[in-house]
């Protein structure tokens, strides 16, 4: 009973950081550890988190594009591998549809709170500030509730029906699903890549991949490299030093072989 | 005016530990507008004493806001000094409150994402999933606190800068130093994306492309091994032989993954990740890519060209 009320407490907790984004106990490595932790699989709860992590890398609302909800899918993936029974592969495969379900309710809640913004606007006729912060806080309970209540539902499904209803599917499907997994985490590469790239980054790109590809160099060696490349090409780039070369209040640039060809 | 009313560190943490539930009531008509007026609160409070005044405040802050949630700080801390040469009677009308708001959440905006959800949630989630898979406990704690310290930095120092700095800051911020760190930060998330994409992108293809016999002088020698007369000295050749490049099996059987392999490792994740971005640029959803690749997946798995 204990691990169900905390299971339900990190799952609200998760529902409000999935608005909020700033402390980040949505994301999947902290949201499935600890429901890992308070159900008593902690192990399982970790890898879950760790492998959810690197498909939900590149997941993030820009602009218009609606990306997968993170907490939903962490949360009730967690509940169905550490307290259902589930296998690790079979959660990472669940999480997904459960990631489309938490962004339309996502955006009901968002929907819902335009309401309480004009109930804001009502107590801030009167002057009072704390009717104010009881519309915002009711937002944010609301947020909370979005991943609590879903997670209360699957939690009161008896095992024996989740096991069921897990072995009734074909194995196919299940593989196939399993190995798919495996590469969908190239829609969050593809996501984080599309709002970074201009042409002058991406050289760093095929840095990183040829790298990667013929070298035994972990990530932390990895991270050092690319951190200094970032700043080795800062001090570089003409883009950031164009005070420095004109000094002189010439028309010409810095570059000597400009200077000759201006002369001409 | 009798004395100046000056809004102390106390009420700027105050703000500043408020302006974390920036975007709780975000809603669809005017955004983070009720969270932007809840951050303001404390400051509003010790600027404005009469129910009026108050009013007044509240409504001119409930006007449509909308940014990164952490480049909200600097923003905070400008509107803080504005209200608060307000209250003490200089001549800043509801127009230049709004004004600077909105003229500050634009450029703003374009910097918070490339550096926090592009790069430092990406490099530090790679970091610690790596951990985690490891079954290493760090993984979600160094996550957990290295993004919150970082983050909390964040928005208290620019949020200071903001106050003590008033408007000019959108100069420094949207120029010079923030398109350092923009670029910077991109170079190094564009690193690790190309890191990662060969590293941690699982496509498995063990569809068999050419079966060869190999010749027997190829081989391993069993025989020195089998029937009862293991030796440590029979056992040394066979190890011997394999290091020498003999072939354990009489077939050497050639699967798509060794073509792939041999060309460069990680070449059709890297294809894939391509597909993906031309996908996105296409407009399709993300949330639509992900279902396709998984009808891909048990598609090539039922026809044999993926293996898990």
């Amino acid at each position: 009973m204990l691990a169900v009320i905390l299971a339900l407490i990190v799952a609200f907790f998760a529902g409000m950081e999935g608005i909020l984004d700033q402390f980040q106990f949505h994301q999947p490595i902290i949201a499935c550890s600890l429901i890992g932790l308070v159900t008593g699989h902690p192990v399982e709860g970790l890898l879950l988190g760790g492998q959810l992590q690197i498909i939900a890398l590149g997941w993030m609302n820009i602009g218009a594009a609606v990306a997968p909800d993170a907490a939903l899918a962490s949360v009730a993936s967690a509940i169905l591998v550490c307290m259902k029974g589930s296998s690790v592969s079979n959660g990472i495969a669940l999480a997904i549809p459960l990631a489309v379900a938490g962004q339309v309710l996502t955006i009901l809640v968002r929907s819902i709170t335009v309401g309480l913004a004009h109930g804001a606007d009502a107590q801030a006729k009167k002057g009072s500030f704390r009717g104010v912060e009881v519309m915002h806080i009711t937002a944010l309970m609301l947020q909370g509730l979005r991943i609590a209540l879903p997670a209360a539902l699957i939690m009161a499904v008896p095992s024996s029906a989740v096991m069921s209803a897990l072995n009734a599917i074909p194995d196919v499907i299940t593989k196939g699903l399993a190995v798919a997994g495996g590469f969908i985490v190239a829609v969050g590469y593809a996501m984080v890549i599309n709002m970074m790239a201009t042409p002058q980054i991406w050289p760093f790109f095929f840095l990183g991949f040829a790298l990667a590809a013929v070298s035994e160099l972990n990530l932390i060696a990895m991270g050092v490299i690319g951190l200094v490349i970032a700043l080795v090409y800062l001090q570089l780039s003409p883009q950031f030093n164009k005070n420095s070369n004109n000094g002189g209040g010439s028309s010409n640039g810095g570059d000597p072989i400009d200077d000759i060809l201006n002369d001409y | 005016m009798a004395e100046e009313i000056k809004l102390s560190r106390r009420d700027r943490i105050s703000v500043w530990w408020r302006s974390q539930f920036l975007q709780a009531s975000w809603n669809y008509e005017r955004m983070q507008n009720v969270g932007w007026a809840y951050s303001m609160i404390p400051a509003l409070k010790k600027l404005y004493k009469n129910k009026d005044d108050r009013a007044a405040a509240l409504k001119r802050h409930l006007e449509f806001f909308n940014t990164h949630p952490y480049l909200a700080a600097p923003i905070l801390g400008v509107e803080m000094t504005l209200e608060e040469k307000r209250a003490n009677g200089a001549d800043i009308d509801d127009a230049a409150i709004q004004g600077v708001k909105i003229g500050m959440m634009g450029p703003l905006a374009g910097v918070g994402d490339p550096i926090f959800w592009g790069t430092v949630r990406p490099v530090i989630g790679a970091f610690a999933a790596s951990m985690a898979l490891d079954q290493n406990w760090m993984g979600p704690i160094i996550f957990f606190l290295a993004w919150n310290i970082i983050r909390m930095a964040f928005l208290w120092y620019t949020q200071e800068l903001g106050y003590k700095q008033g408007e000019n800051i959108t100069k420094d911020l949207s120029g010079g130093l923030m398109q350092r760190i923009t670029t910077g930060a991109s170079i190094l998330g564009m690193f690790i994306m190309g890191v990662l994409v060969p590293r941690w992108t699982t496509m498995h293809f063990p569809m068999i492309v050419s079966t060869v016999k190999v010749d027997p002088k190829g081989q391993v020698d069993f025989s020195h091994v089998t029937g009862g007369n293991a030796t440590v000295d029979g056992i040394r050749k066979v190890i011997g032989q394999i290091q020498g490049g003999a072939s354990v099996t009489p077939e050497k059987t050639t699967t798509l993954q060794n073509i792939f392999d041999q060309l460069i490792p990680g070449l059709m994740p890297l294809l894939l990740t391509f597909l993906c971005i031309w996908l996105l640029r296409k407009k399709v959803s993300p949330i639509v890519i992900i279902f396709g690749l998984f009808v891909v997946g048990i598609l090539g798995y039922w026809l044999g060209i993926f293996g898990a």
